[in-house]
C-alpha cells in the first residue's frame, strides 16, 4: 500500500490506528466517516472552509526567515511557519473550522472537546461562538491551574469548562472524560477531537484539516527560497501540527521530517512524554499506537512543562512514519524548551508557545553543524498563554 | 466467522436455566477491590447470594466506558497492587471451591500487553471461561478471538442501541456463550429507571442469533432486575455491587454482607 492511500478503510496506518472503542460509538464513528467523506466531495463545503480559513482565521500564514537567529547559530538557515499568527493563537483553529462545518452538516447542536494547553479548547469555544452551538470543554485540573488564561478565554467565549480530577488531571484524563460524555450523548453531540489521535476517522480527518500547513509551506518554500527545505521540525504531543506539516512532504524523500517530543525532566516513566524512546505499542483512547505503559499494560504518568505535549500516546500515523523510518522522533527537555523560547523572543521578537519551543530547541541544537541547509520550524502557537510559566521559570527577568 | 464449540460452563449454565425456565443473574466485580486478597471470598459470596456467572473486571488505568463507581474501584484495585497474573492465581483459588462460570471483563490494553496467546492458555488452565473486552470492536477482534477460541474460551461482545443492523450481525457472528446488550448509550452506573432502549434492541438482535442475550448497564435494584429479566435471558448488575463493596469495604464481614445484598438482587429470579 502506498502512503498516499493511508489509512486503509478501517483506519489503519500499517498496524497502527484502527477503531478501539465501546460498541456504542462504532456506528456513530461510521456515520461520522461517511459524513466527512461526503463533505470533502462537496464543493460548497470546501469553499466555505477556504473562506473561513482566509477571512476569519488569517490564512495563509507567513513563512518567515529568522535571519537573526540564523546569524547567531552560524549554520542552517532557520525559517518559521507562523501558525502562531492565526486567530486564537495556534494551528488548532484549522481543524476546528473543518469539524464545526461537519458537525453543522450532521445536525449536531452540542459540541464537546478536550484540551491540554487550552489552545484546542479556545479554538473550539471560538468556532462554537461563531456558529451558535453549545460548547463543553473537558480540561484536567492540573492543566486548568497552569493554563488559567485559556480557561478564562473559553469562558469569555461562552463555553463551559468542566474540570477533570481523575488520574493525572491532564490531557489524558480530559480525553477519557470527553469520551464518556460522547458515549452518553452521542445522538446530539459531536466530539470535536483536537489532535490526530483517537479512533478512525479522527487521525485521518484531523490530519487532512491541518495539511494546509504543509501545503502552504511547500509552495512558499519553492517561491521564497527556490527549493524545498532540507528538514522540517514540529513538536509532537498527539501530533496534529506535525502531521499537518509533514503530510504534504512525505513523498519528498530529500526532506527530513523531525518530530520533537517532550523530554520533560528525566528518562524515568512519569518524568517525560517521549513515547518512542520510552513506550511500546498499545491501545489508548480508541487507537493502537506507541504508548507509555508499565509491564501490566497500565498507562504511564507523563510530565512536561508544556501541557499540550503531556500525553502518553501519539497519533497512529506518526507511529507508522516512525516504523517506516520516514520521520525521525527526538525529544527536547523542559529546560531546552524554556531556553529556546527565550532565545527566539530575544533574537526575533517572537514569543513561542511552550509546545512549539520544543521544535525550536531541536532546530537550534542541530543548526550549527548544518551550514547551507534550510530548516523550517512549525511555530504552531504563540506564547501568551504561557507567560505565567515563563515567569516562574525565569525569575531573573521578573524582578 | 466460523462457529466453534467453546467453553462448556457458560453454555451449560444457560442451557440448564432455560430448561428450568429461569433467568440467569450475572454479577460484575472489579477484581482486586478493595484488595486482591478479597476477590476470591467476594466471588464465592456472590455465588452464595444467587449469582450464576461472575464477570471479573480486570482493572485498567483509563476505563473510558465506566462511570465514577467502577472508575474508583479500578483505581483502588490498582493502588492495592492488582495484576492480571495475580488474578489468575485468585481464579485457581476460586476453582478449588466453585464451578461458577467466570468471564474476564476488561479493556484491551492490559490483556494485549500480557499477550493473547499466553493469556488464552493461562486463562483456560486456571478455569476462566470467557473474555469480554469493552473497547475491542469486532473489526479488530480476529486475532484475539482466534487465540481465545483455540483454548475453548468464549468471546462475548457488546451490542448497543446505536449499533446498525450490519453491526448487530457482526457482533452475533463473533460472540459465543452469550451476547451482552448495553441497555442504553452511556457509561456504567445505576439509573433511576430502566432504559426504554432495551426492548427494541432485543427485538432487533433476536432474529439474528440463537445465543442467549444478557442485558446490562444501569440495572441495580431488584425491581429493575425483575423488569430486565422479562426482556432477556440474563441480567447483569455491576455498579450496584461495586458500590456496595466500596461502602462496606472496611467491614470484617464484607463477604457475608455482600452475600445478603446479592440475595436481595437475585430474589426476583428465584421466585419467578
Amino acid at each position: 500500500m502506498t502512503r498516499a492511500t493511508l489509512p486503509d478503510s478501517l483506519g489503519h496506518f500499517g498496524p497502527y490506528g484502527g477503531r478501539y472503542v465501546p460498541e456504542v460509538l462504532m456506528s456513530p464513528l461510521e456515520e461520522l466517516e461517511e459524513a466527512y467523506r461526503a463533505a470533502r466531495l462537496d464543493p460548497a463545503f470546501e469553499s466555505e472552509l477556504r473562506g473561513l480559513l482566509h477571512h476569519y482565521a488569517g490564512r495563509p500564514t507567513a513563512l518567515y526567515f529568522a535571519s537573526h537567529l540564523t546569524e547567531i547559530l552560524k549554520g542552517a538557515q532557520i525559517w518559521l511557519k507562523r501558525e502562531d499568527l492565526l486567530h486564537t493563537g495556534a494551528h488548532k483553529i484549522n481543524n476546528c473550522l473543518g469539524q464545526i462545518l461537519l458537525a453543522r452538516r450532521m445536525g449536531k447542536r452540542r459540541i464537546i472537546a478536550e484540551t491540554g494547553a487550552g489552545q484546542h479548547g479556545v479554538a473550539t469555544a471560538t468556532v462554537c461562538a461563531l456558529f451558535g452551538l453549545e460548547c463543553v470543554v473537558y480540561m484536567g485540573e492540573e492543566d486548568m491551574r497552569r493554563q488559567r488564561l485559556n480557561v478564562f478565554r473559553m469562558r469569555l467565549l461562552g463555553a463551559t469548562v468542566t474540570p477533570v480530577a481523575n488520574g493525572s488531571r491532564t490531557l489524558k484524563d480530559a480525553i477519557s472524560e470527553a469520551m464518556r460524555d460522547w458515549v452518553t450523548n452521542v445522538a446530539t453531540t459531536h466530539y470535536l477531537l483536537g489532535s490526530a489521535l483517537g479512533a478512525h476517522p479522527y487521525p485521518m480527518m484531523v490530519r487532512d484539516f491541518h495539511k494546509v500547513i504543509g501545503e502552504e509551506t511547500r509552495a512558499q518554500a519553492l517561491e521564497q527560497i527556490g527549493r524545498l527545505p532540507d528538514a522540517l521540525f514540529a513538536c509532537v504531543g498527539g501530533g496534529s501540527n506535525a502531521i499537518g506539516m509533514f503530510a504534504p512532504f512525505v513523498g519528498d524523500s530529500s526532506v527530513q521530517l523531525i518530530g520533537v517530543e517532550a523530554g520533560g525532566r528525566g528518562e524515568k516513566l512519569g518524568e517525560h512524554a517521549a513515547r518512542f524512546s520510552g513506550g511500546s505499542p498499545g491501545v489508548l483512547h480508541g487507537t493502537f499506537s506507541y504508548l507509555l505503559q508499565d509491564e501490566e499494560g497500565q498507562v504511564g504518568m507523563t510530565h512536561s512543562v508544556s501541557a499540550g505535549l503531556d500525553y502518553p500516546s501519539i497519533g497512529p500515523e506518526h507511529a507508522w512514519l516512525h516504523d517506516e523510518k520516514r520521520s525521525e522522533y527526538t525529544s527536547a527537555s523542559d529546560a531546552d524548551a524554556l531556553e529556546a523560547a527565550k532565545t527566539l523572543a530575544q533574537t526575533e521578537g517572537i514569543i513561542p508557545a511552550l509546545e512549539s519551543s520544543h521544535a525550536v530547541a531541536e532546530a537550534i541544537r542541530r543548526a550549527p553543524a548544518q551550514a547551507g541547509k534550510v530548516f523550517v520550524v512549525n511555530l504552531s502557537g504563540r506564547g501568551d498563554k504561557d507567560i505565567d510559566i515563563y515567569r516562574e521559570n525565569m525569575p531573573e527577568l521578573d524582578v | 466467522m466460523e462457529m466453534v464449540q467453546t467453553a462448556t460452563r457458560i453454555g451449560n449454565l444457560f442451557a440448564a436455566r432455560r430448561a428450568e425456565g429461569r433467568k440467569v443473574f450475572i454479577a460484575y466485580l472489579t477484581a482486586g477491590d478493595p484488595t486482591p486478597a478479597h476477590t476470591a471470598s467476594l466471588v464465592l459470596a456472590l455465588e452464595r447470594g444467587g449469582a450464576d456467572l461472575i464477570e471479573l473486571g480486570v482493572p485498567f488505568s483509563d476505563p473510558i466506558a465506566d462511570g465514577p463507581v467502577i472508575q474508583r474501584a479500578s483505581y483502588r484495585a490498582l493502588e492495592a497492587g492488582a495484576t492480571l497474573a495475580g488474578l489468575l492465581e485468585t481464579v485457581k483459588e476460586i476453582r478449588r471451591h466453585s464451578e461458577i462460570p467466570l468471564l474476564l471483563f476488561s479493556y484491551l490494553n492490559p490483556l494485549m500487553r500480557h499477550g493473547f496467546g499466553n493469556l488464552a492458555r493461562e486463562a483456560a488452565e486456571t478455569g476462566i471461561d470467557g473474555v469480554l473486552l469493552t473497547d475491542l470492536s469486532v473489526e479488530e477482534a480476529a486475532e484475539p478471538v482466534k487465540r481465545l477460541r483455540e483454548h475453548s474460551l468464549d468471546t462475548v461482545f457488546l451490542a448497543a442501541p446505536t449499533s446498525s443492523e450490519r453491526r448487530l450481525r457482526l457482533v452475533a457472528e463473533h460472540s459465543s456463550g452469550f451476547i451482552y446488550l448495553v441497555s442504553r448509550t452511556g457509561v456504567t452506573g445505576q439509573q433511576a429507571s430502566l432504559s426504554s432502549a432495551i426492548a427494541p434492541l432485543v427485538e432487533r438482535i433476536r432474529p439474528l442469533t440463537d445465543l442467549p442475550l444478557a442485558v446490562g448497564f444501569g440495572i441495580g435494584r431488584p425491581d429493575q432486575v425483575a423488569e430486565a429479566a422479562r426482556l432477556a435471558d440474563a441480567v447483569v448488575v455491576g455498579s450496584a455491587i461495586v458500590q456496595f463493596v466500596e461502602t462496606h469495604g472496611k467491614s470484617p464481614d464484607l463477604a457475608t454482607e455482600l452475600e445478603v445484598f446479592t440475595r436481595g438482587l437475585t430474589a426476583p429470579l428465584r421466585t419467578s
